[in-house]
């Protein structure tokens, strides 16, 4: 039992790792990025590729998805993000959904529609017990990972002139401007982060959830919840949500497999109708 | 200003926007002289007839009561699995299988209705995506019902009215979708140009003065909504129908992703908006379908961005143009 609760706080870290940048971006923007998943999957692929083409170690190819997802995700904001900005969030949805599909099938064209492995170095796989708890290696290494990084986000968001700059313009754009914040320039440089965590996380997540083209898709459902549930206003509340969307999910899968992904759609709708504001959200006006 | 001069201005307003014009009346005479002009699509066309319903439906809520959903195919699949198992389980008399797929689907509609009702566009496009999920889940699971991932095999229509047998050239399937969907139409056209559909335009545009001025909100955008749905309900039962099968496809998500596509070629808040996208869509799906069967996604994707970055009112605004008067009846609607 303590084991699969071990294996669902793992999967919730990289959701989280996946879906803080996401969070943010929204938070920041108002802008509605169902295509945050492309980025993931790109850095899943990233990662896959520089191992088996390159033949890079695991660890140094992390960094690398973190780059390519960063440096696309620059890209793509000057380019095409910007105009949509200023639009209703029914286009913005339907663009980015537009990206989704686009990445889809362009990924399946590029690589084919087959799943994706990692091949994990030696000190990484196996399990070991602790009092009676299997505990996956690889898993120890993503729960370590995504907890470094939350907290120096965590750390980041509160305590850094850049966090501080961020959560001002989060709060109130309009005002945050006129202080002479470049909020453009700070939310070109929020996506590129976000979209390298992303990819990170996407690169992290090919061992835990699988990788192959309909990736975008498939997850798409559990960064927005990770999102809605969690507010778009700290980098706590999607780690929360992260956290109980990743047990909720490992749980379920476990103990009652014929009811498949039910169980955390209904936990979503069901958050969703008792808290629209999020879980941990503020009371705005 | 007298009230009784108001009246009547509201109800001469009403009656304007009811009279029918000639494009409209040449539109639906095309549609139905389209089952001697091609005599070998007419597959084609019943597909274009189920999708131009299903996307009438999403336009009944996006285009009047501005209600986003991403969740539209949980309608059309509950009318599709509905009409399919009543028919096989019970009757395959087409029009009480029609019957059947509206109410159920109408019945989910009023069901979820509170939920959509509640917060931000944000909450609501994710509402509506749950239930289309969950919902799929749920297919997925009764497999001893739905038949699961192989869909509901099995399903044995009599012809329609006791006189037109289904055959596999679709001369009976098109002529009753179209049917159908020329009688909801009307019924449809009825409601938007009514004092309800008013309504529903005030709420839409602003909900606080709209409830400052006597209207109920929350129950009029829960009617629209289950109207919507009964609607949806009945695009999956005529293809429930039409194509004896029923799948988990109804319920996937590029179905609902697909009918904003068309909507958005069309223009939503006119009604017509549907069905000229509904016919662009599938022409366009069945050229591009012919040449790169596997990649239609991808095309479907660019699309959308091309739409959405161009302003997603091009074609309508070329619609409007070309059917010169068209004008009159988006001026309420269009945006």
């Amino acid at each position: 039992m303590l084991t699969i609760l071990f294996d669902g706080i793992a999967y919730g870290m990289v959701l989280f790792v996946l879906g803080c940048g996401l969070s943010v971006t929204m938070g920041l923007m108002n802008f509605v990025n169902l295509a945050h998943g492309a980025f993931a999957m790109l850095g899943g692929y990233v990662a896959v590729l520089a191992m088996q083409r390159l033949g890079l170690p695991f660890l140094a190819s992390l960094p690398l998805a973190f780059l390519s997802a960063a440096l696309v995700g620059i890209v793509l904001e000057r380019l095409i993000y910007r105009p949509m900005y200023a639009k209703s969030h029914l286009d913005q949805v339907m663009f980015s959904i537009g990206l989704v599909f686009m990445a889809v099938a362009g990924t399946d064209w590029l690589m084919g529609s087959t799943q994706q492995f990692i091949r994990l170095p030696v000190w990484l796989q196996g399990r070991f017990e602790i009092a009676g708890i299997g505990i996956g290696r690889y898993r120890l290494f993503v729960i370590a990972i995504c907890g470094l990084l939350a907290v120096s986000l965590q750390w980041g968001f509160t305590r850094t002139r850049f966090g501080s700059r961020l959560r001002a313009a989060v709060d109130d754009a309009r005002v945050a401007r006129g202080l002479g914040i470049p909020v453009n320039r700070l939310f070109a440089l929020t996506f590129a982060l976000g979209c390298g965590l992303a990819g990170l996380g996407g690169a992290l997540g090919v061992e835990l959830m699988g990788l192959d083209p309909t990736f975008p898709l498939k997850f798409m459902i559990y960064f927005l919840i990770v999102v809605t549930v969690g507010g778009t206003s700290s980098i706590t509340g999607p780690f929360f949500a992260a956290m109980l969307l990743g047990v909720a999910d490992v749980v379920g899968k476990y103990l009652v497999p014929q009811v498949g992904a039910f169980i955390i759609y209904a936990l979503m709708v069901g958050l969703l109708i008792t808290r629209p504001h999020g879980l941990f959200a503020r009371a705005r006006a | 200003m007298s009230a009784e001069s108001f009246e009547a201005r509201v109800r001469q307003a009403l009656y304007a926007g009811r009279r029918w014009h000639p494009v409209e009346i040449g539109f639906w005479i095309l549609a139905f002289a389209a089952f001697l002009l091609f005599p070998r699509h007419l597959l084609l066309l019943n597909e274009i007839t189920i999708l131009a319903l299903f996307a009438l439906s999403l336009d009944l809520i996006l285009g009047y009561a501005g209600i986003v959903s991403l969740g539209h195919a949980a309608f059309l699949g509950m009318g599709a699995y509905a009409a399919g198992i009543f028919a096989k389980y019970v009757t395959g008399d087409p029009l009480a299988g029609l019957f059947v797929g509206m109410a159920a689907a109408g019945l989910l509609g009023l069901l979820t209705s509170p939920l959509v009702l509640r917060g931000s566009d944000l909450t609501r496009l994710m509402v509506t995506l749950g239930v289309a999920l969950i919902l799929y889940e749920l297919a997925n699971s009764f497999g001893s019902l739905t038949g699961g991932a192989d869909g509901l095999q099995g399903v044995m229509m009599k012809p329609v009215l006791g006189q037109f047998e289904f055959d596999i050239f679709g001369r009976t399937a098109y002529l009753y979708s179209l049917s159908v969907l020329f009688l909801l139409f009307l019924i449809a056209r009825r409601v938007v140009h009514s004092p309800f559909g008013l309504s529903l335009r005030a709420v839409r545009d602003n909900p606080l003065r709209a409830s400052a001025s006597g209207v109920p909100n929350g129950r009029r955008l829960a009617a629209a909504y289950t109207l919507a749905a009964a609607y949806a309900g009945a695009a999956g039962a005529l293809l429930a129908q039409t194509t004896q099968f029923v799948s988990l496809d109804v319920l996937d998500f590029h179905r609902s992703a697909d009918l904003m596509l068309v909507l958005i070629i069309g223009g939503a808040g006119y009604l017509y908006g549907g069905l000229v996208g509904a016919i662009a869509f599938k022409l366009l799906q069945d050229a591009i379908s012919s040449f790169t069967p596997q990649y239609w996604m991808f095309w479907i994707g660019l699309f959308l961005v091309l739409f959405v970055l161009g302003g997603r009112e091009i074609i309508h605004g070329a619609v409007k143009t070309v059917a010169g008067r068209f004008a009159r009846f988006g001026r309420g609607g269009a945006r």
